[in-house]
């Protein structure tokens, strides 16, 4: 049984190149994360920014209201050009009037290597084995709510790129 | 001693910490298969102390995985499931997410053009 880490495999039809940047350029990254990130990921260091509204679509950006704005932060660890970049974070830190900064990290690592028809992606997140109970019903609750806007973007997203 | 544990788990309680020890999941594997077993028989073949068995079931008791009760002078362990599957389903949710994290990293490698 492994309770400490998340394991993800993707195979991306796309260059190695074109993700790489996808993953480690701050400001791409930020795109499809839903984040807006103050400057460039630098190992070693602090990237800090601001959850940001989905401008896909109104309805779904109100509904995301409450968590814009929220700080987001993480601290860099490695980064091995076109091969891996890793960074420690606060899972799920959405609280806004909350500290996180005694609390433990998990370490989410992205893995970049060819494949036939384009590239594998594995990402894993591990060192969940530290954090507090306390947090796993937080981000429960606030999860529950998150899930199903996301869900929906998902499908709004669709929606438009069909249109145009 | 404490009584056998029943109540609801407290919120702070050191879930993922009582997973992280070797003995501790060695005695929780024995629980899930042939519990509910003593202190005694779950320290057998382990190689520590008496003293240190006991505190790791303590350890599990206070994360709500094991519950006991007093049987003559000895405790009598068992599994207590519930908080497993809280554990796991936490990290299905978390895993969830990169789901939906990784979706949108495909739609901006695939479908976008920088």
């Amino acid at each position: 049984m492994n309770v400490d880490r998340i394991e993800k495999k993707i195979i991306l039809n796309a260059s190695r190149e074109q993700v790489w940047r996808a993953i480690s350029d701050s400001s791409r990254f930020g795109k499809w994360f839903g984040v807006a990130i103050d400057g460039p990921f630098v190992a070693g260091q602090e990237a800090n920014g601001r959850i940001v509204p989905t401008q896909v679509d109104p309805e779904v950006a109100r509904m995301q209201e409450p968590y814009t704005g929220t700080p987001w932060h993480v601290v860099v660890d490695r980064i091995e050009p076109m091969r891996l970049f890793s960074f420690r974070w606060h899972p799920y830190a959405i609280d806004a009037a909350k500290d996180y900064s005694a609390e433990p990290m998990t370490l989410v690592t992205f893995e970049l290597s060819d494949i036939e028809g384009g590239t594998l992606l594995t990402i894993t997140e591990s060192g969940f084995d530290r954090i507090p109970l306390e947090r796993r019903t937080d981000a429960i609750k606030a999860n529950d709510g998150g899930w199903a806007h996301q869900a929906q973007l998902v499908k709004k997203y669709l929606a438009i790129e069909e249109r145009s | 001693m404490q009584q056998g544990y029943d109540g609801n788990v407290p919120a702070t309680a050191p879930l993922f910490a009582a997973l992280g020890d070797p003995v501790r999941l060695a005695m929780l594997a024995r629980l899930c298969t042939g519990g509910p077993l003593s202190t005694m028989v779950l320290g057998q073949g382990i190689e520590v102390s008496r003293q240190a068995i006991t505190k790791h079931l303590q350890v599990l008791e206070d994360a709500g995985l094991v519950s006991s009760d007093r049987v003559g002078r000895d405790r009598l362990w068992q599994m207590r499931p519930q908080q497993l599957v809280a554990a796991r389903e936490y990290l299905d949710r978390m895993s969830a997410q990169w789901d939906t994290r990784l979706e949108r990293l495909r739609k901006f490698v695939e479908e976008e053009f920088d």
